[in-house]
């Protein structure tokens, strides 16, 4: 049964036409839980947290708290000290850059990060890298866009600090093997940090089983509102971290001149929190919990497969990365011919479907794979066959508008 | 007109079209234009003699929208004179935002009229006035690349600089 009933944006219109929305991997459509439980939390709950002795504000706190909690089991966390809560990925990956990277990279050392990273993985350690007279070291994938043992084993070495990857990449779609990368980065003493913005949408994410160090996620990925997200760290390195920014609520004491911080996750989270966005963090992680993961998994990989069966057969559209289903997760970057992809999109969009073009953040992947840029299609829970029929029909009007094929 | 007529009747044919794809020998003026948003990049160059603008031709990728513009603009201008090239220009950005609208203004640009139907897609309208707003920069007697957006910091060589445009490791 389709989910699409609970995303009003989805429904048709006055006129019966109806979005097919492809985008989910830029941003995600909100179910109406979410919806809801935003609007509840401005109708009855709204006050500053921590911040008053009177009954609305403990009720706001307790929303404040049991969100983290309710993020912690999300990401399978030891404890809901360990989530910081963020405005999304970018601020997550630049407070674990900041903090960590500035004071434990020194002169010498080494960053690895993947050439397929988000730029938001990716600038603020070349900055860290910078700043610190560090090295920034990359990791490249084979030809089908997969990252192989040895090459993970060769890059890292005993002078690597910091490893920072995507576990799915947002153009490539591919699940790395974060397994390895974690057993090599810990031989060598090094912190992994994950990029988990493309994973926590489509796989269940568990930072204990995969032992990292940190992780980052942005709600509006996961249905929830844009504007919250996630740093998940292990407690005893978020302990040891100086603050990312400061003032209001990270701290213990305050005199003129000496400041005491407050404990994690405080101590990361200045100022007036976005506790409305929470609860529909929290609301989202609930409604994809209640789905379950097994009906998300089977849903996603039953459209990817007919997609990339569907898109295999026009002889002009390349696929980037390997192009099985196995190991792939929620999104599928092409081209067709030598169609510019914004011309595509153009073309799809007047067809009211929604895929994105560009370089998607991730110019160094564009460079690597000799590109400019490319089309993206991407799933999400509330997607069905119709969507994709619509989409490969898509793929034949931009044939015959641009002339190609017969 | 819609999306389709727009693609079907123009755009195709001359995004495909070589003859004015070209560097030009001896140019007096050459920019590049870029989107960074969406990646088009266009190198205009041109040859002015006596105020004439004896040749033009350009060098880039982009969309078809981009690269027709561009190659629409270019056929208007061979031949043109300075000022004439700086009242297609006018014409041009005024039909694009609707602020001209008669038919006898609109066909002074030739075939380049047809761009008139990108308002329909206004998410595109940045591909399709590019190579004009280059050629107008051009004209003022700018030159290098024209980046609407960002400026980089191109200090290679030096281990590390950061500064309020950019950074540069090496
Ligand atoms: C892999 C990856 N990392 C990071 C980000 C940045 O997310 P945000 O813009 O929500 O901070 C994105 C999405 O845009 C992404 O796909």
């Amino acid at each position: 049964m389709s989910l699409m009933s609970d995303f009003p944006i989805l429904g048709a219109d006055e006129n019966g036409k109806r979005l097919v929305y492809l985008d989910n991997a830029a941003t995600t459509q909100h179910p109406l839980q979410v919806l809801d439980a935003v609007r509840n939390y401005y109708t009855c709950d709204n006050a500053n947290p921590h911040r008053g002795v009177y009954e609305l504000a403990r009720k706001a706190t307790d929303i404040h708290e049991q969100a983290r909690a309710t993020v912690a089991r999300f990401l399978n966390a030891s404890r809901p000290e360990e989530i910081i809560f963020t405005q999304n990925t970018t601020e997550a990956l630049n407070l674990v850059a900041s903090s960590y990277g500035m004071k434990y990279v020194g002169e010498g050392d080494e960053i690895v990060i993947s050439v397929s990273e988000h730029h938001s993985n990716l600038v603020p350690w070349q900055r860290v890298a910078g700043a610190r007279k560090a090295k920034l070291k990359y990791l490249y994938p084979g030809e089908d866009g997969r990252y192989t043992g040895e090459a993970i084993n060769e890059i890292i070495t005993e002078k690597t600090k910091v490893v920072a990857i995507a576990q799915v990449s947002n153009v490539l779609g591919l699940v790395n093997p974060i397994d390895k990368v974690v057993r090599r980065a810990h031989e060598v003493g090094a912190v992994v940090v994950l990029d988990c913005a493309q994973s926590t949408p489509h796989m269940k994410v568990d930072v204990q089983a995969l032992d990292v160090d940190f992780a980052a996620f942005s709600g509006h990925k996961i249905y929830a509102p844009m504007g919250t997200g996630a740093l998940y760290g292990r407690y005893d390195l978020l302990e040891k971290m100086p603050p990312y920014m400061s003032g209001g609520d990270m701290i213990n004491q305050v005199h003129e001149y000496k400041t005491t911080f407050a404990k994690p996750p405080r101590k990361f989270e200045a100022g007036t929190r976005n506790v409305g966005g929470e609860a529909g963090l929290a609301a989202a992680i609930d409604y994809i919990e209640s789905i379950g993961w097994e009906t998300i998994e089977s849903t996603e990989d039953r459209l990817m497969k007919l997609a990339l069966d569907g898109m295999r057969e026009f002889p002009e559209v390349k696929i980037y990365g390997d192009d099985s289903s196995a190991g792939r997760k929620g999104v599928i970057s092409f081209n067709i011919g030598d169609v510019h992809p914004h011309d595509v999109a153009s073309i799809m969009d007047a067809n009211g479907v929604a895929i994105r073009a560009g370089h998607h953040c991730a110019q160094p992947l564009m460079d690597f794979l000799k590109i400019n840029s490319c089309c993206r299609v991407s799933f999400a829970l509330y997607n069905t066959e119709d969507d994709v029929k619509i989409f490969l029909d898509s793929i034949m009007k931009v044939r015959s508008w641009m002339g190609l094929g017969s | 007109m819609d999306l389709k007529s727009l693609y079907t009747q123009i755009i195709t044919e001359n995004s495909r079209a070589t003859h004015n794809r070209h560097p030009v020998i001896g140019a007096t003026n050459s920019l590049e234009g870029i989107n960074p948003s969406c990646g088009d990049d266009i190198t205009l160059q041109f040859k002015v003699e006596n105020d004439i603008i004896v040749d033009a031709g350009f060098i880039g990728t982009g969309c078809a929208i981009s690269q027709a513009s561009a190659s629409l603009m270019i056929d208007l201008i061979k031949g043109k004179s300075v000022d004439e090239a700086k009242h297609y220009i006018d014409i041009f950005f005024g039909m694009i935002k609707g602020e001209i609208k008669e038919d006898e203004v609109i066909d002074e640009l030739e075939d380049a009229a047809a761009l008139q139907g990108i308002a329909v897609v206004p998410a595109r309208v940045k591909c399709a006035v590019l190579s004009w707003h280059t050629l107008e920069e051009a004209l003022e007697g700018k030159s290098g690349v024209s980046d609407h957006e960002a400026s980089e910091n191109d200090d290679a060589g030096s281990s590390y600089e950061e500064d309020g445009d950019g950074l540069s490791l090496n």
